[in-house]
């Protein structure tokens, strides 16, 4: 089966399958010897050209980090299969993501407007909080669909800011 | 012996308290705020009372509410870890006069020490050595720069009611000192309130070296050796170690017989720390005493195999110290971090939560002092401490390498924490030549990190589309019942383990 693979903003082209002895791995076009299993749900042994990690999965909403050893990765995995029947022009992330105020505080400024496109990473509203200042961004890249509070509204932890899509 | 001991804390000290208390058999009363009902120290405790709202003003600094817990459930001690009420001295007198002991110093011990100016008049008349300066706030700018002239610059402007960096200008000449005492001023006054200034030598790089002192009730006092705790992040302690990499022998004894002179000055009880700053000629110099024990204590017990907490609550109940200076020996090193729930890529932010995972290391040489589990939900309301990990071996090398090892097993899923920091402080030539000072973390976060992350963002890419084949094969499965589809065969080791983790 093929994979596409997005790594910190780096695109992977993989064929991956499980055979009667072992797995058959090809990663952009160079065949790597390697080997996995699931020694607990989020945590996986992977074995490559001899070579062992202890990999760690973790899942926040619809995100997803790999960790390998003390880093961890930004990670999203398609099965073109799966693409077939989507809309052309379709973006990477899974639905909208609602951006929630980590602590209560007060909203200082919004930096994008509504309809506004938006990459990841980049910052989408200023929240104050125990005297700082704390720049929340957006997890994916999309479109800012709503915002959801006004400047200066103060808001408890879990609040909804900002709707991106 | 106490009865009962109340612990007026919470997260990884109130479990610290109640694990010395279950080792003395003494039964524990744990207080809880709203959001702290499930939380570890409620958990281990022998009771548990609840104590109102998750700001703490209202619940863990709410002195009427903590005593009328104490007095319903019978504790006959309270013991009130640090921060929160721990150098509050009018709680501590509301112990006193409740009948009930508090483990800790007397309460004027903690106004004595709690005043900058009162602690700096008591040491001058003990003859202790602090930085020198004046006492009083300065008069004019040529009362400055007669004040400077002598002291030799540089010099450093503080402000009499400050703290947290305010109010302080570092004055390399002459020429700067006028514009540099208006600016302090005038932010002192808009930061307290009051615009009075005073000056000290300025200590160019200083090392913050602190004595841990430990006092029983019939007036011995003994210290117990340094810790080193120049890694700061804006005056905060975020990694310590014992002992100081700079403090010999000599230097120690010295110290040691100072911090002694500070605790009996103070009639102080129980445990305390006397804090010191040192130049780079190796002078030491009282900067504070902090009247409780502290968040770093783990690393001096580690290297004097002394156990401060069971001490404190002995001391309290009247048992005289149990051993000589003579007797206390320093063996081995120990290097703490402090693991926070905080964000290093949006400058260390809180990042409260819920953590979905918890993967906590574990083998020779590793002591972890945590006050959370997998599940439990960080709350906002309170300092974001999630955790102490502890390397310590018989040198200073093996004690980091140690401590590097644990953070490498160490993981947290669903929150951000700060370990990423110590792996990088630990791994630097810098750290490890033990040349630091209050600068040093400042001047290594300036730096660039370094990257290497290409090479394993391939494995990961792999690992990701493994995850995505395994859990394709697991869902097939369906239930936990079949040997198949971790990918391993039939192995009932592997299929346990699919199990409990489905559990």
């Amino acid at each position: 089966m093929i994979y596409h693979v997005t790594v910190d903003g780096t695109e992977y082209r993989l064929q991956l399958d499980r055979a009667a002895a072992g797995w058959d791995c090809v990663l952009d076009g160079r065949e790597v010897q390697m080997d996995a299993v699931l020694a607990q749900p989020d945590v996986l042994s992977i074995l490559i050209e001899g070579k062992a990690y202890e990999i760690r999965r973790e899942r926040v909403e619809a995100d997803l980090r790999i960790w390998v050893g003390g880093r961890s990765y930004a990670a999203e995995v398609r099965d073109p299969r799966s693409l077939r029947g989507r809309k052309a022009g379709a973006d990477h992330g899974k639905g909208a993501r609602h951006l929630v105020a980590p602590m209560p505080g007060k909203v200082v400024r919004f930096l994008v407007g509504e309809n506004s496109p938006v990459e990841a990473g980049q910052g989408v509203v200023v929240v104050e909080a125990m005297k700082m200042q704390n720049e929340i961004k957006s997890p994916k890249k999309g479109v800012v669909l709503k915002l959801a509070v006004v400047e200066g509204a103060a808001v408890n932890a879990g609040d909804v800011l900002v709707i991106v899509e | 012996m106490f009865k009962k001991i109340l612990i007026a804390n919470r997260g990884e000290i109130a479990v610290r308290v109640i694990r010395a208390c279950r080792e003395l058999g003494i039964p524990s009363t744990a207080v809880y705020s709203e959001v702290d009902r499930a939380g570890l120290h409620v958990l281990k405790a022998d009771e548990a009372y609840p104590i109102g709202a998750a700001a703490a003003a209202e619940s863990y600094l709410n002195i009427p509410k903590i005593l009328d817990v104490a007095k319903h459930c019978s504790a006959d001690a309270i013991h009130p870890g640090y921060g929160f009420l721990s150098e509050n001295a009018k709680f501590a007198q509301a112990c006193a006069d409740a009948g009930i002991k508090f483990i800790g110093p007397t309460a004027a011990s903690m106004e004595m020490m709690g005043s900058k100016t009162r602690a700096r008049q008591e040491m001058e008349k003990a003859g202790i050595p602090f930085v020198p300066g004046t006492s009083r706030a300065l008069e004019s700018v040529k009362q400055a720069k007669e004040v400077a002239a002598k002291l030799g610059y540089p010099v450093m402007l503080k402000a009499a009611a400050g703290g947290g960096g305010k109010g302080m200008r570092l004055v390399h000449d002459a020429r700067e000192l006028q514009p540099a005492l208006e600016a302090a001023q005038s932010e002192a006054q808009r930061a307290f309130g009051d615009g009075e200034v005073y000056l000290e030598k300025a200590i160019l790089n200083p090392r913050h070296i602190e004595m841990q002192v430990l006092a029983d009730e019939q007036g011995d006092v003994v210290y117990l050796g340094e810790r080193e705790c120049s890694i700061q992040r804006r005056h905060q302690k975020v990694l310590e170690e014992a002992p100081s990499p700079l403090v010999d022998s000599d230097m120690r004894q010295r110290m040691g017989e100072v911090a002694v002179r500070v605790a009996k000055a103070a009639r102080y009880r129980n445990a305390g720390t006397v804090e010191f700053l040192v130049d780079q000629e190796k002078n030491f110099y009282f900067l504070e005493m902090n009247t409780r024990l502290q968040v770093e204590h783990p690393v001096t017990e580690l290297i004097t195999g002394l156990d401060l907490v069971d001490l404190q609550i002995r001391i309290a109940a009247g048992e005289r110290l149990p051993f000589r200076q003579e007797d206390v020996l320093i063996r081995g090193h120990a290097v703490e971090c402090r693991i926070y729930a905080e964000d290093p890529d949006n400058n260390y932010f809180p990042s409260p939560g819920k953590i979905t995972t918890l993967f906590t290391p574990e083998g020779p040489g590793i002591r972890l002092d945590s006050g959370v589990y997998a599940g439990w939900t960080v709350p906002v309301d309170y300092d974001p401490l999630l955790a102490k990990l502890i390397g310590h071996g018989q040198d200073r090398p093996q004690a980091i390498s140690r401590l590097a090892r644990a953070l490498e097993e160490f993981f947290v899923a669903g929150i951000k924490t700060n370990a990423a920091l110590f792996r990088r402080i630990l791994a630097d030539e810098g750290f490890q030549s033990g040349k630091i000072d209050t600068g040093y973390l400042e001047r290594l976060l300036s730096s660039e990190p370094d990257g290497g992350k290409k090479e394993t963002a391939s494995i990961a890419a792999i690992a990701a589309a493994a995850f995505a084949v395994l859990d394709a094969a697991s869902k097939a499965v369906g239930n936990g019942t079949n040997t198949t589809d971790t990918g391993a065969g039939a192995s009932s080791w592997k299929k346990a383990a699919r199990v409990e983790g489905l559990t």
